[in-house]
């Protein structure tokens, strides 16, 4: 399998790179870990006639702390995320997700804002990033801007990304210490998109929810934050007839394709069987 | 389509090499330098038998385009034994273990292992398991490709390998 033919340019600057996109349009594809974008290319599914490489804006690596938010360069690789003390320290909900991402290869190259930002529905990070409330820091010809992870996911490979627009960072606001976590993903196999995956955030405070966020992946044709199941739990000392409630107003909001994962109906039970198991596990860690 | 310049160091040697910017760093390494170790399995990212070691990292050369190799640093499964020919000490563990039968996926197996021993010198076996998990293995079942991996931690550990009992 041969992509077809294309370009290459390798811009050293933010600027520089947006400059190209912009001028360049639609035929141009910004390129970062490449894991999506080149089996796309074998497979003449994208025919990009130019390839802008990101791997020389070196100002894209990296994870760093802004005040209260923990601040992730768009370029970080899930290896790299796998490997940050300081995010084991403060959301290590990333760890464990990245950890279920692909496989060690895909992972030492595939990037944290690749998996954001390509708007593909079976990415884990997506709705991992509805979860935790991070913002994407996006850079265009016009300038910079920030958009919520919950506004961005428009549909499937359709995000609220401008033309000439790149994701430059994820900025995460860090999770009170001693916060609950779990992301829990069905899958048939090592490296596949998840069945049905669910991410889960919360404190607990008197042995009752305080606080409680949840992002759902790979059951709709966006990523879901499941708003009124995190509602319905608030409160509650998850017992089985409130867990039970929020479970079904989670499932309520899925809308899962059918594909050889299976067919809707056990994608949406297996999102609510996921939620159950990740909502048991955020609890114990608290 | 213009070919660009590239200049990278592969097993040690320094090469200088037009490419076409879709070449896929699998298909230089094969047909340009004629490094046919590793192979082309799956084309899909997969199967891990075109794994070589690109930069301290392991990397699935059929996913990358040898543009973006420029300047960088690759060992094949070619550059893995000594000048003088003696065996890598993966190499002799896969051959003492019987770590394969038709000896697709080695290559890639012994370049990916290499690096996860680079990473973690005494794994688990669950770490041996997971750190393989990026390679596809059709007929060994993979429990001699898990001996030959911990025979090569004891080995470069020092310490005696022990098999598990099954």
């Amino acid at each position: 399998m041969i992509p077809g033919a294309f370009t290459y340019h390798r811009p050293t600057s933010i600027a520089e790179a947006v400059g190209l996109l912009t001028d360049l349009g639609e035929d141009a594809r910004p390129l970062a870990g490449g894991h999506s974008l080149i089996p796309m290319m074998k497979l003449r599914l994208a025919t990009p006639a130019h390839l802008i490489d990101l791997a020389g804006l070196t100002d894209l690596k990296g994870v760093a702390t802004d005040g209260n938010d923990v601040v992730i360069g768009a370029m970080t690789t899930q290896h790299e995320l796998i490997g940050s003390d300081l995010l084991a320290g403060k959301v290590p909900l990333l760890r464990e997700v990245s950890s279920h991402i692909a496989d060690p290869q895909v992972r030492y190259v595939g990037t944290l804002g690749g998996n954001v930002a390509n708007g593909d529905p079976g990415n884990d990070m997506p709705a991992v990033m509805m979860c935790l409330g991070a913002t994407y820091e996006i850079a265009g010809k016009g300038g910079k801007r920030r958009i919520a992870a919950r506004e961005f996911y428009q549909g499937a490979y359709f995000t609220a990304l401008e033309p000439g627009e790149i994701v430059t960072a994820i900025r995460i606001p860090a999770p009170p210490a001693g916060h609950g976590f779990a992301y829990e993903k069905l899958k048939r196999k090592v490296g596949d998109y998840a069945t049905a995956a669910a991410a889960v955030v919360l404190t607990m405070s008197g042995g009752r929810v305080a606080s409680c966020s949840i992002g759902l992946t790979n059951v709709a044709e966006t990523p879901l934050w499941a708003e009124e199941a995190a509602r319905i739990l608030n409160g509650s000392a998850l017992d089985a007839a409130t867990v039970k409630k929020a479970v079904a107003a989670a499932e309520a909001i899925t809308s899962p394709a059918s594909d050889r994962r299976g067919t809707p109906q056990y994608r949406t039970k297996m999102a609510g069987v996921m939620l159950t198991r990740a909502l048991a596990r955020a609890k114990s860690r608290t | 389509m213009a070919k660009s310049q590239i200049s990278l160091t592969v097993n040690g040697k320094t090469v200088e090499a037009l490419v076409e910017p879709r070449t896929l760093l699998i298909h230089f390494l094969r047909e340009q330098l004629m490094f046919t170790g590793p192979h082309i399995g799956c084309e899909t990212s997969h199967c891990g038998a075109c794994t070589v070691d690109l930069d301290g990292k392991s990397v699935k050369s059929c996913t990358v385009f040898a543009v973006q190799a420029n300047g960088s640093d690759v060992r094949t499964i070619e550059g893995m034994a000594a000048a003088d020919g003696s065996l890598h000490v993966l190499q002799e563990a896969f051959r003492e273990m019987h770590g394969l039968q038709c000896g697709f996926c080695t290559p890639g197996m012994i370049t990916r292992a290499y690096r996860l021993l680079q990473e973690n010198p005494s794994p688990s076996e669950d770490e041996i398991r997971m750190g393989i998990s990026g390679n596809l293995c059709r007929c060994t079942g993979y429990q001699n490709i898990v001996k030959a991996i911990q025979y090569a931690a004891a080995k470069i550990s020092g310490v005696p390998f022990r098999e598990a009992a099954e």
